[in-house]
Parts: C-alpha cells; sequence; structure tokens
C-alpha cells in the first residue's frame, strides 16, 4: 500500500501551500536602518509621522442614533475594490459596535470585479477606487440597477525612492512619463536619461501589477492612457514587495498608494511632483491631497449603493454612519491611512444618499486629477 | 531457487572490486541523506519563522476575536469557523458519494468501456487546477442554484475538488484487500453485496478513511476555488446557517499578509500556525485510524 507515502506527499504540498501563503507574508523584516539616517524633503506639516499611536488622540462623535442602530439587523454584502477595502472595513468595524446585529461582509474583488458582481445584483455596496466606467454602466442599466454614487475619501499615489538616493527630490510629469511609457522599456534604463544632472546609475523601477486599479489610474495619469505603460520593472500586486524593493535599492523608485508610505516612514523618501512642469513641486501629504494640490495622481474613492437596498434601514444606518463624523476622523488615522474629504463634501453625500440622488457625476469613467466640487451642486 | 553456475570466462571477466562498489553505495546514501535534510532544513526554517512571529499574536482573544483594523484586537474565529463550517459540509457531500463510486468502479464495473472512460475521467480530473473548480462553482453552485456566496455553496464546490481524490484514494484501498477473500466469501454463498458488505469494506475501511481525511486536509489549505467562488474578507460573525456567507483561513491569511502593517504580518503569522494545527489534528487523525483499523491478511 502506498497509503503512507501518499501521506507524505499530501502533508507536503499542504505545508507548501501554507509556505506559500507565508513567504508571501513575510518578506525578511528588513531595516533600512543604517543606511537612512533621515528623511529628507519632509512636507512641513509633517502631519503623516505616527505609527500606531495616534488612534488615542481622535476622538469621535458617538453616533446620535445609537438606540436606533442597536435595534436595526440584517445583512449587509459590500464587495470591491482593495483600494478602498480598509476604509470600509474599518466603517464595517465601527459600525457593530453600535449596530451588534447587522453583518456587514466587505470582499476584495477588485473594482472591476466588484462592479460585476454590483451589476448582476448579488451585493448591496460596491467598492471602487475610480468611478463607474460608461461599459459597467450599461451592465447595471440592463439589469435594472440603479446606484447611489457617493465619494468616501481621497488616495495618493506616492511615487518614492530609498531614502539613501540623495539626488531625487521631485520629478515632473514628462519626466515620469519618460519612465514609465512603452516606448520607454529596453531604453531607459539609467537615470541620466532622465535628467542630466542625475547620476550615472541603472534605474530600477517597481510599480504595481496590471490587474490593479492603482496601475490603470498611474498609466492614466502618468503616460495620458489607461494600461499604457513599459514592462520590464518590478511589477507585483502586493504592495508590501514593492515597499521592500524600493526601501533597499539606492537606484529604485516605485509607486503605490499613500497608505503604504504612511505605515512604512522611516524607510521610504516621497518624490514631489510637478504637474506642470514650472517648477511647482508638491509631495503628497494630507494637506496637498485634500485640497487638490497634489495632481495629478490624487483621486477620489468611492462606494456605490443600489438604490433597492438604500431604503433599508440597515444600509442606511451603515451609510449615514460611513460618511458622519462618528467614523470620518478615524480615515486618516495609520490603521486605514487615507485622506478624509472636506467637511462640506460629506455633507453633500450624505444628502445626495438621503434624497437617493441616482446615476453618476462621472459620466465619462475615470478622470485625471477630478476634483469633488460637483457634488455641491 | 538454485543459483546457475556461473561459467568460468565470465567469472573471470568479473571485476570484484568491492571497496569500490561499496563506495559507490555509500555515495548515494550520503545524498539521499543530504535530499531529506535539505528538505528538512528548509520547512523548519519556514516554521521557526512563523512561529517566532506568530506566537506573540496567539492568544486567546485571537482565537476567539474577529478581524480588526488594530493587529493587536485582530481574532481568526470567522475564518477558523469557517473552516470548520464549511469542511463539515464537504465532507458530508464528498465522503459518501466518493466511496460509493469507487466501490461501484472498483468492484462492479469490470473491465467496460464505461468503466475505462470513466476512470481516465477521474484520473485527469485529480489533476484539474482547483481554481477551474473554483469557477465551475461559481457558475453552478452560486449562480445558477442561487446559493449566492454561502457556505453551502463553497462545501459544493470543495466537494468538487476532492471528489476524484478521494474516489482515486478509496480505489487504491479497496485494491488491496486480497482477492482470496472475496472469493472465499463468494464461494461460501454471499452474494457480491454482501462480500462487500462484510468482507471488502472492513478491510479497506482504514484505507479509505485515511485517504479521506488527507483529502480533506488538503481542501483546508485550498484559497483559489473559494476566491473564485467569492468567499469574503471581512467577516464579523461566524456562520449559524448553510447559506450564510463566510470566509475562511487561507483567505483571512492572505488579507492580512497584503495589508500595509507590519505588524498584520506577524498576525498572518499565528493565522499559519492556527491552519497549521488543524492540518496537524487532521493528519494525525488519518495517523490514528490507520493504526487503530490495521488489518492483517
Amino acid at each position: 500500500m502506498s497509503i503512507l507515502e501518499g501521506w507524505l506527499g499530501r502533508g507536503a504540498v499542504g505545508l507548501t501551500a501554507a509556505a506559500l501563503v507565508f513567504s508571501a507574508a513575510c518578506q525578511p523584516s528588513a531595516q533600512t536602518g543604517s543606511g537612512a539616517p533621515s528623511v529628507q524633503g519632509q512636507t512641513p506639516s509633517g502631519q503623516q509621522q505616527p505609527s500606531g499611536q495616534q488612534q488615542g488622540k481622535v476622538t469621535v462623535q458617538p453616533p446620535a442614533n445609537a438606540a436606533q442602530l442597536a435595534q436595526l439587523r440584517g445583512d449587509i454584502v459590500i464587495d470591491g475594490s482593495s483600494t478602498v477595502f480598509p476604509v470600509t472595513a474599518a466603517a464595517a468595524e465601527e459600525f457593530r459596535k453600535y449596530a451588534r446585529d447587522v453583518r456587514v461582509t466587505v470582499g476584495v474583488s477588485g473594482t472591476g470585479g466588484g462592479f460585476k458582481r454590483f451589476c448582476a445584483g448579488e451585493t448591496a455596496i460596491s467598492n471602487a477606487s475610480r468611478p463607474i466606467l460608461v461599459s459597467e454602466r450599461e451592465i447595471c442599466e440592463k439589469n435594472g440597477i440603479e446606484f447611489i454614487e457617493l465619494p468616501v475619501a481621497f488616495d495618493g499615489l506616492s511615487v518614492v525612492v530609498s531614502p539613501r538616493n540623495d539626488f531625487v527630490k521631485c520629478l515632473t510629469v514628462a519626466e515620469l512619463k519618460k519612465m514609465w511609457e512603452p516606448e520607454a522599456q529596453g531604453k531607459i534604463t539609467n537615470w541620466n536619461q532622465i535628467r542630466p544632472s542625475f547620476p550615472d546609475r541603472p534605474l530600477k523601477l517597481f510599480g504595481a501589477g496590471s490587474d490593479s486599479g492603482t496601475f490603470d489610474y498611474f498609466t492614466e495619469a502618468i503616460v495620458g492612457k489607461a494600461k499604457s505603460s513599459r514592462g520590464d520593472y518590478q511589477a507585483s500586486e502586493d504592495d508590501n514587495v514593492l515597499v521592500q524593493g524600493v526601501a533597499n535599492d539606492p537606484n529604485a523608485i516605485g509607486y503605490f498608494g499613500y497608505a503604504y508610505y504612511i505605515e512604512n516612514p522611516g524607510k521610504l523618501k516621497l518624490v514631489a511632483i510637478d504637474d506642470k512642469g514650472n517648477g511647482n513641486c508638491v509631495e503628497p501629504s494630507e494637506q496637498t491631497i485634500k485640497n487638490g494640490t497634489y495632481q495629478p495622481l490624487s483621486r477620489p474613492i468611492f462606494i456605490y449603493v443600489r438604490k433597492q437596498d438604500a431604503s433599508r434601514p440597515e444600509v442606511q444606518g451603515f451609510v449615514n454612519f460611513y460618511l458622519s463624523k462618528s467614523f470620518t476622523p478615524l480615515i486618516p488615522t495609520p490603521e486605514i491611512g487615507y485622506i478624509p474629504l472636506e467637511d462640506n463634501i460629506y455633507a453633500a453625500a450624505q444628502r445626495r444618499f438621503q434624497n437617493q440622488v441616482t446615476g453618476t457625476l462621472f459620466p465619462n469613467g475615470q478622470e485625471v486629477g477630478a476634483t469633488l466640487d460637483r457634488y455641491l451642486r | 531457487m538454485v543459483v546457475g553456475q556461473i561459467p568460468a570466462q565470465q567469472a573471470a571477466e568479473f571485476s570484484v572490486d568491492l571497496p569500490r562498489r561499496k563506495a559507490v553505495g555509500w555515495v548515494f546514501i550520503a545524498l539521499g541523506l543530504l535530499s531529506i535534510l535539505f528538505a528538512l532544513f528548509i520547512l523548519l526554517l519556514l516554521l521557526y519563522d512563523v512561529v517566532h512571529r506568530g506566537l506573540p499574536y496567539l492568544t486567546w482573544e485571537f482565537l476567539t476575536g474577529f478581524d480588526s483594523r488594530f493587529p493587536s484586537r485582530a481574532g481568526v474565529l470567522a475564518a477558523l469557523a469557517g473552516t470548520v463550517y464549511m469542511m463539515g459540509f464537504t465532507i458530508l457531500f464528498a465522503l459518501p458519494l466518493g466511496i460509493m463510486a469507487a466501490i461501484y468502479l472498483e468492484e462492479y464495473a469490470g473491465d467496460s468501456w464505461f468503466a475505462n472512460a470513466v476512470q481516465i475521467n477521474i484520473s485527469n480530473l485529480a489533476s484539474v487546477p482547483s481554481i477551474i473548480y473554483g469557477l465551475l462553482g461559481l457558475q453552478v453552485f452560486v449562480r445558477v442554484m442561487g446559493l449566492n456566496r454561502s457556505v453551502l455553496a463553497g462545501a459544493l464546490t470543495m466537494a468538487l475538488v476532492i471528489l476524484p481524490i478521494i474516489i482515486v484514494a478509496s480505489r487504491e484501498a479497496l485494491r488491496s484487500v486480497p482477492p482470496s477473500i472475496r472469493d472465499a466469501s463468494l464461494a461460501l454463498g454471499a452474494t457480491k453485496w454482501q462480500t462487500i458488505r462484510h468482507h471488502v469494506l472492513p478491510y479497506a475501511v482504514s484505507g479509505i478513511m485515511t485517504g479521506n481525511i488527507l483529502a480533506a486536509a488538503r481542501a483546508i489549505g485550498e484559497s483559489a476555488p473559494l476566491i473564485a467562488i467569492g468567499a469574503l474578507t471581512f467577516v464579523p460573525f461566524t456562520p449559524n446557517s448553510p447559506l450564510d456567507l463566510f470566509t475562511v483561513l487561507p483567505i483571512q491569511i492572505f488579507n492580512w499578509t497584503s495589508r500595509p502593517q507590519e505588524a498584520f504580518h506577524d498576525v498572518a503569522a499565528a493565522g499559519i500556525i492556527v491552519l497549521l494545527v488543524v492540518l496537524l489534528i487532521l493528519n494525525s487523525l488519518a495517523i490514528f485510524l490507520r493504526w487503530r483499523f490495521r488489518t492483517q491478511f
């Protein structure tokens, strides 16, 4: 009998599977330590320094309708973008403190995958790191799904280098384009090709994998066309891999969501972005992302609520809680790491939800450098 | 047996050179030992890393709490309950079906054209990547049967994944029962079913159970098919009906590893320890059953 053999074989497979999951988890906890004495070019505001302790200081108002929330029950199924996941999951976690019998579940199928389910009527709320596309809207319409579009926060894609990189402080969009456009493949391989004053060093690129919304947005904002990028760079869907790669290599440059920068402040150095090429360099920070001066890499993130579900009391309770002062002050804490919207935008979003205003204010889908003033009108 | 005489001519050509032949033997022993030590070393290294990082987070609160954005508060309960609940249903579906299929193929089907076709297909299915079953499950169970992304849909999908493995393992166990036992039973006038029921199955049961448990252990580590059917990530409750939404350990671990906070990577290690313990329990159970029902012919 070869069962024992079989056992050994399969046991090993099981362990290997666990090991695979694990090795993805555990990049050696490399400290850049020695080579990272100071982080240059920090924004003067410097409010993104904390690492874990800030939570205690943030105060949130308990919801006025707490007694009512405690009475609610039901299920709210949410799916969609992995970028929006931390915000919505945190909202669900906080909401549970007040409404114990409402079961909010949050999945991660990507913005596109989320809309597929949403427009098939499978979810009540869809997380989206970009506005709904025209093609997705048509599917929703065909299936009779109406939705309420609500902005919930900003994300600032951050371009970062290693703290040991002492020559890059600011890059223009044109320079970033030169680095990342498809034509650069195999040709632009040295820092001095980007700007003659840069040293003669190999250029090592780290970026989002082609399945992520981050990749779509970065390519659209920098190269000018979504999904148009060179292919010869270190790509990963797991931003932690990118963080490690950039942190340890003085010749590397990479991009990922702002949350991953705040979580690794000593390990990475932000690159300021010069949008117009006129010497006006702006670094991402809570302030510059919020007031729209960090361009073109800041983007709003959304939730889409199905109209058919919007009148359910538990969905009402959850969405109102999400947009209220009971939750939004937590959005910039390091555990979430996103940039909250201005108060008047949240107020406008709440009104939009109360009045059940359906449809999108982004009729053409994704826009680069979109501001949210349109919700005020 | 009689060893034939070696003709004198051949004996002369035969080079004895015993030391050299023995040396070659030793080299192979050393190589074999080295290979296994290397594999064990890697395994131990991984285990050490997991335990070293995960142990501080492996508290009672971790086992009884739900996911949180604070690493110190994050718990594995929803995933653990989801895994156990889903596996219970998976075994419920896959076990009887798999064993009955194996009995039919091994004992009744004979050498027909149909049996051969089924056999080849099952062997092929056993090696189909599990994500394919996930896509099938998504269409059939989630969409067409309208089970949504429930424990039931996950269990049915997982049952499909392990069914071929169960059938193959069960057949192997049945085949290991000596034909003489069947012949003796049949010769005494027992019917085919009586023979199987009273003689073949009792002898094969240890092998069948072992194979089934190991198939289940494999299913516990699978995440691809469940990601395809959309098992969720943030689930702050334990399922209390087969139609509830759920999450499982591998998905929860994967989610923790992809968070920006480094502390979550240690939480993931704690989750891996839990997963490993569940797997070890199942594997020990398999060894125990094998020992308990061991039969000598």
